[in-house]
């Protein structure tokens, strides 16, 4: 049976150390060398890079998260220990671990880091997904007479290079899709190399809950359950066709994934469909003037993001989540799309105003959906709003400034609300 | 209750009330329409809660009564029937359903108890007149195009109907706008109408009222207050909730020192613009106006798609002038020029323009221009 050392990346004929370096660290698969879907997900991204960085931290629970009442976006493996989670609110996770230093992400310096990593695996692929700033999909399919050595030994080497290069250690999952990879690089993290089989895809799959299928929220499973659907292996029972009258689209693609079939590519442009961005606050809030200066924090955010990716939208969404935490959306349409922070502001303003009698409110959030060109948006000025052409014209002289300057160069008196 | 009535008379009462129904109701009882038979008439009502239409028609009651049924499905049944048919209508009190007969075909429908069908509160009215359905229907046809959709500032989603200061004195006169262009359509103020408020009439209504206009002779009894309006012929009477809002200033946006003037007609106008707009794929397509004397040049530049240019020999004795406008509002405001040639008058490239028929200053627009 085919096998990889992951320190010294000979490929052998099984066994349980490598004949090499005589190491224990072995990955032994009857598929190995031929598969080539993977799915590279780094381990606790945001803490490792932060620990990276400052090896004070290195022994001490750290979770990365905003503020009292924002929620944990990733923690380090000691807090895990103690049972935090990622997405658990913050007062929770300061309960089961009271001693955890708390940092606000750095998103900007993740995202450089990130780009680190993108180089390091463009070396293998062009065809690369990532599906965040620490998680892709890479295709590896006909890159064996290139690199002259299987995706395996590539992989492996891969995570081996992050280690030694960049300090950061990542799991990968090798399968024959992009569903399979996905789960795959979850089974042993951190520091995992899992490989899931065509063989083995069916009887691996039948007894997994239903909680592994991608892409079903907690009310998809909710209604799987209602279903008596509780195992992946629960779906085969169903006919195809009963599964998308009683599911809709999705059922179709339910019945596929039982099987562990899914063919999408991995793909390296993803369309943007929509921009957003979203608060939660440390206390419910109803204030007017409070509220408002969040909808001008997110607009100056949302803006620059389509600045920055020469966008505009033709649509403005609120969304608003009360404090019996029902979620509210609301969007409204502009004839001609915008990237401008005043813009998404009056509209996002306007649709708070009109909703400000369902407050309080825990968070609320910002979007831009029905994207076009920059050169197409913005084009047109208001006959109602005469000052508007002037106000637009001192954010693109603000904007200047703060590329010279930095962010914090120059600022509306709203934003300090 | 049973009555029979010709097809044509059905089918015209039954339709007005399915448009006013709402299509995706939650409550049931706003999908039917109130039947009402007594004396030698029938009426038909209907409401989704903003606008009340009632149809009175004449026919033949052999016993009064009333009920409710589904007013889409009445209305395909009627539709279905073949022209000439006599429909006789009848409630079977035995099941409570609402019997259609016409030639060899029947039909039994469930129905709604007529207590439970909500009846608009009545308002005193603020003014009380009568106008030509002509009139009425040149200040909403014309106004209406520039409607906004735009929820945020829901005080645009309608025509602003009220009395203004015009150049021949106090006129009856219908505003609409969304920011981007605005119409002002204005007539003659009919007696009666001197205290009339100021309101600002729904989209919906619009297009409701609009029904009642057809008849070149027909004389339309309006009635006013600050929160509803009516407009009523003989048979049809409808009721309508005011948008709660205040219409903004218009006037301060209407140009008034535009003075390069182009004339153009309008229908070979619009042509060429439809023509040059073609090549564009992009959703707001824009249209360059290239003005020197008694030259129009139309033209469109999409780098991906293509270009396209057109020259219009136009009345044009003013500087050299480039400018842009999307193509969909300026096909919209030339469409509404139907005797003269529409006349364009600019400031500069980044002005309001505004444009009306002739000289006439009964209707105007004005319309904003796009960067291009």
């Amino acid at each position: 049976m085919p096998a990889l050392c992951r320190d010294c990346l000979t490929e052998f004929e099984a066994g349980p150390r490598c004949p090499e370096c005589g190491c224990p660290n072995v990955i032994v698969h009857p598929e190995l060398f031929d598969l080539s879907i993977a799915h590279m997900d780094c381990d606790a991204f945001y803490a490792s890079v932060e620990k990276r960085d400052n090896p004070d931290l290195a022994d001490k629970p750290l979770i990365i998260g905003g503020g009292q009442r924002g929620v944990v976006s990733t923690a380090c493996y000691i807090a895990r220990i103690r049972g935090v989670r990622s997405a658990m609110p913050m007062f929770q996770a300061l309960k089961l671990c009271p001693d955890a230093v708390v940092l606000r992400g750095r998103m900007s310096h993740y995202a450089a880091v990130s780009r680190d990593i993108r180089a390091l695996m463009s070396e293998l692929t062009p065809a690369i997904e990532p599906l965040s700033l620490d998680e892709a999909f890479l295709d590896l399919t006909g890159t064996r007479k290139l690199h002259g050595h299987p995706p395996a030994v590539m992989l492996a080497q891969l995570v081996k290079r992050m280690k030694t290069e960049l300090g950061l250690t990542g799991s990968i999952g090798l399968s024959h899709n992009k569903f399979l990879a996905k789960i795959a690089s979850d089974l042993d993290k951190p520091q995992g190399f899992s490989v899931i089989g065509k063989a083995e895809t069916e009887t691996f799959l039948a007894q997994k809950p239903i909680s592994m299928l991608w892409g079903f929220g907690a009310a998809g499973q909710a209604n799987l359950h209602a279903a008596g659907i509780h195992k992946i292996g629960d779906l085969r029972r169903w006919p195809k066709d009963e599964l998308i009258a009683r599911f809709g689209a999705s059922g179709a693609r339910l019945h596929d994934l039982s099987f562990g079939r899914d063919s999408r590519k991995v793909s390296a442009v993803r369309d943007i469909k929509s921009l957003s961005n979203e608060t939660t606050f440390d206390r419910d809030l109803s204030d007017a003037d409070l509220l408002d200066g969040h909808i001008w924090r997110l607009s100056e955010k949302l803006s620059a993001r389509a600045k920055a990716q020469g966008l505009a939208g033709r649509v403005v969404v609120l969304k608003l989540k009360t404090h019996d935490f029902k979620t509210l959306t609301r969007q409204t349409a502009l004839p001609d799309g915008t990237q401008m922070a005043d813009r998404i502001y009056m509209q996002g303003a306007g649709l708070l105003h009109a909703n400000l009698k369902f407050a309080p409110f825990r968070l609320i959030g910002l979007g831009l959906g029905d994207l076009i060109p920059e050169d197409q948006g913005d084009r047109a000025g208001n006959l109602l709003d005469p000052q508007e052409a002037k106000r637009l014209k001192a954010e693109r002289a603000s904007d200047e400034i703060r590329k010279k300057f930095g962010e914090q160069a120059i600022l509306k008196g709203r934003a300090l609300r | 209750m049973k009555f029979s009535i010709e097809r044509a008379a059905l089918l015209k009462a039954v339709s007005q009330a399915q448009s006013v129904v709402e299509r995706r109701n939650t409550i049931p009882i706003l999908a039917n329409v109130l039947i009402e038979a007594d004396g030698s008439n029938v009426s038909f009502r209907a409401t989704d809660l903003d606008i009340e239409v009632v149809d009175k028609v004449d026919a033949h009651v052999e016993q009064a009564g009333a009920t409710t049924v589904s007013a889409v499905t009445l209305h395909e049944i009627t539709r279905k029937l073949p022209d000439g048919a006599l429909v006789q209508i009848s409630d079977d009190a035995a099941s409570g359903r609402l019997i259609v007969q016409a030639g060899r075909s029947n039909f039994s429908l469930a129905t709604l108890p007529k207590e439970d069908f909500p009846v608009m509160s009545s308002s005193e009215y603020s003014a009380n007149f009568s106008a030509k359905a002509p009139a009425l229907r040149r200040l909403f046809d014309k106004s209406k195009f520039a409607i906004s959709t735009e929820e945020t500032r829901y005080y645009l989603n309608g025509v602003y109907f009220h009395i203004a200061e015009g150049e021949e004195g106090r006129m009856l006169r219908a505003v609409a706008t969304d920011g981007h262009r605005l119409a002002r359509v204005d007539t003659e103020l009919p007696a009666g109408a001197e205290a009339m408020p100021g309101v600002i009439v729904p989209r919906k209504t619009v297009g409701e009222i609009r029904k009642l206009l057809e008849d070149d002779d027909a004389v339309i009894a309006v009635s006013v207050s600050e929160t509803k309006i009516r407009f009523a012929t003989p048979e049809i009477t409808l009721t309508s909730k005011v948008i709660d809002g205040t219409f903004p200033d218009y006037q301060r946006v209407i140009p008034s020192g535009n003075t390069r003037k182009l004339e153009v007609d309008a229908s070979e106008f619009a042509r060429a613009v439809d023509r040059v707009a073609t090549v564009s794929s992009e959703r707001s397509r824009a249209v360059k106006l290239s003005l020197d004397e008694d030259r129009l040049v139309l033209s469109v530049n999409a780098p991906d798609a293509g270009a396209a240019e057109e020259e219009l020999a136009v009345a044009y004795a003013d500087e050299k002038l480039e400018i842009g406008f999307n193509a969909k509002y300026l096909l919209e405001i030339a469409s509404q020029v139907d005797r003269e040639n529409a006349v364009f008058m600019f400031n500069s490239s980044g002005d309001p323009t505004l444009m009306r028929e002739g000289n006439d200053t009964s209707a105007i627009y004005v319309v904003m221009p796009m960067r291009v």
